[in-house]
């Protein structure tokens, strides 16, 4: 924490804290304890409810899930980075005729809903008599929607760098393509990769709408085993199995975010080099990006 | 393009209702994710252990779930642990279960804009804030929110818009919003492209204003320290 917002309490003080504390603790004791007691009263903890898990199959129901998860993001990913490259380098471009699309493109796709893109691909398609796999209209939802955003990181990066960078560059007679391969991207990567691991939470996170157009990914399949009357319909020991394995995903991919953030500013600090930090909106993909770290390298 | 404008006059029975009851989900999810936010980032900065430790583990937890698992959640297994949500709003449990999640879901994400609000204030402000005998209430309320009032308006503006873009969720788990519109018309045997177009011009127009105010504010504020 950078705000001391209080004094180290004095007697009288940390008698209050602790009180309060008490207090506090005791809330959350009692929260927890009334969710046990509903698990307990419906019997959420019986045998029988958690007994499918241990069947071979199950496991690789919910594996195939995880997999179908796994595969929606990584093709979502490896498309969405590529469609930023390409639409961020239109933004950046000189020439109207390349910006102007590409920043409509840009606007549009951060502005849309991506379940109603998902929709548009997934039952428009099937309207025209194509019908795009669930697959793919996952897919290019997460491509379209986090590919905008990444463009934004990619641009917001680029421009971040220091100006001397790209003049000195210019100076000694390198081409635009030169400047931007050889001296910008070198150094904006660096300050870029933590905020794209960041929008490959967001995008993890977005698979998970593919359960609403009956995508089989990993909600859907859990779903799906929750619904067996003869387990005794056991939706509350799947989901919480579920939960887990995406949180735990999720929690593992913000925490490398968090410790690549680190060890470029650590790094940085070391080589007594201003670090450009690109601040990502988790939601909305709205980049900030400004020159700090040089008040941290001092 | 005639056919594309009929699609919305002969349906206007389904559209009306429908993106009112989007703006309607964003309007309560967005007062009750501000207030559960806000109530979250106090515990989070407060001198109480448990309580900062229930704040980041709430915070975790959220902002590394998928919104349609908490969905799922309220919907599927709720009724298993007899948890029953009551209809509010004259609409039924179903629009009470979207709008909590939104609630649960974006409060998260408030807490931690309002946090790092609070962070942008220079330490020696709450500091002779304290020196002149302000209570921990006074600092946070007459010298550190105020000030942190101009870092948090324009990222909770972006939590806002996502919000708006996240209603459309609840248009998978019954609730009658602008997402499952198209459903009801594919059942009259409507037109599904033109409805989803129509959806989609839908939120642009809100989304539009939405984003140029917070561009405004962004430009208005980006005041250097």
């Amino acid at each position: 924490m950078s705000v001391v917002l209080y004094d180290i309490p004095g007697p009288r003080a940390r008698l209050r804290n602790r009180a309060i504390g008490v207090a506090a603790a005791l809330a959350i004791v009692a929260l927890i304890w009334y969710v046990i007691d509903r698990f307990y009263d419906t019997g959420q903890f019986e045998y029988i409810k958690w007994a499918q898990f241990e069947f071979r199959s199950v496991q690789l129901e919910l594996l195939n899930g995880l997999l179908a998860t796994l595969k929606a993001f990584g093709l979502g990913a490896v498309l969405a980075l590529l469609f930023g490259a390409i639409f961020a380098t239109g933004r950046l471009s000189d020439h109207l005729y390349f910006r102007a699309p590409s920043n409509i493109v840009v606007e549009l796709f951060r502005a849309i809903p991506l379940l109603i893109l998902m929709f548009l691909f997934y039952y428009g398609s099937r309207q025209l008599g194509y019908g795009i796999p669930a697959l793919w209209a996952v897919v290019l939802g997460l491509t379209l929607y986090n590919g905008s955003v990444l463009a934004e990181i990619f641009r917001a990066g680029i421009l971040a760098v220091a100006r001397g960078q790209s003049e000195a560059a210019y100076a000694i007679g390198l081409r635009k393509t030169q400047v931007m391969t050889l001296v910008l991207l070198p150094q904006a990567v660096r300050s870029m990769l933590p905020s794209i691991v960041s929008q490959m939470v967001v995008l993890l996170k977005d698979t998970a709408l593919g359960f609403i157009i009956t995508y089989p990914e990993l909600l859907y399949v859990g779903r799906q085993i929750g619904n067996r009357l003869a387990f005794g319909v056991p939706q509350v020991p799947v989901l919480l199995v579920v939960a887990t394995v995406y949180i735990a995903m999720c929690a593992l991919l913000s925490w490398f975010a968090h410790w690549l953030e680190r060890r470029m500013r650590e790094g940085a600090r070391k080589k007594g080099i201003p670090v450009v930090e690109i601040a990502t909106d988790e939601v909305t993909g709205v980049v900030q990006a400004g020159p700090t770290g040089i008040a941290a390298a001092k | 393009m005639l056919s594309f404008w009929e699609t919305l006059t002969k349906n206007s029975d389904l559209f009306i209702p429908g993106f009112l009851s989007t703006i309607y989900l964003f309007i309560i999810a967005a007062i009750g994710s501000l207030v559960l936010g806000t109530a979250l980032a106090a515990m989070r900065v407060s001198p109480v252990p448990a309580m900062r430790a229930f704040g980041a583990s709430y915070v975790n937890v959220i902002r590394n779930t998928p919104l349609t698992l908490v969905f799922v959640f309220l919907v599927f297994a709720t009724p298993k642990l007899d948890v029953a949500f009551p209809s509010t709003f004259g609409q039924n449990g179903f629009f009470t279960i979207a709008y909590s999640a939104l609630t649960i879901y974006t409060s998260a994400f408030v807490c931690e804009v309002v946090r790092s609000g609070v962070n942008t204030v220079s330490p020696g402000q709450s500091e002779a804030a304290r020196a002149i005998g302000m209570t921990f209430g006074q600092v946070l309320g007459l010298i550190v929110m105020p000030q942190a009032f101009r870092a948090i308006v324009p990222p909770l503006s972006s939590v806002m818009i996502a919000l708006l873009k996240n209603t459309t969720i609840a248009g998978g788990f019954s609730v009658l919003e602008s997402a499952a519109i198209r459903q009801n018309i594919s059942e009259r045997g409507g037109d599904q492209i033109h409805t989803i177009l129509w959806t989609l011009i839908f939120f642009l127009i809100l989304i539009t204003p939405l984003v140029a105010l917070q561009r405004a504010m962004e430009r208005r504020w980006a005041v250097s320290r």
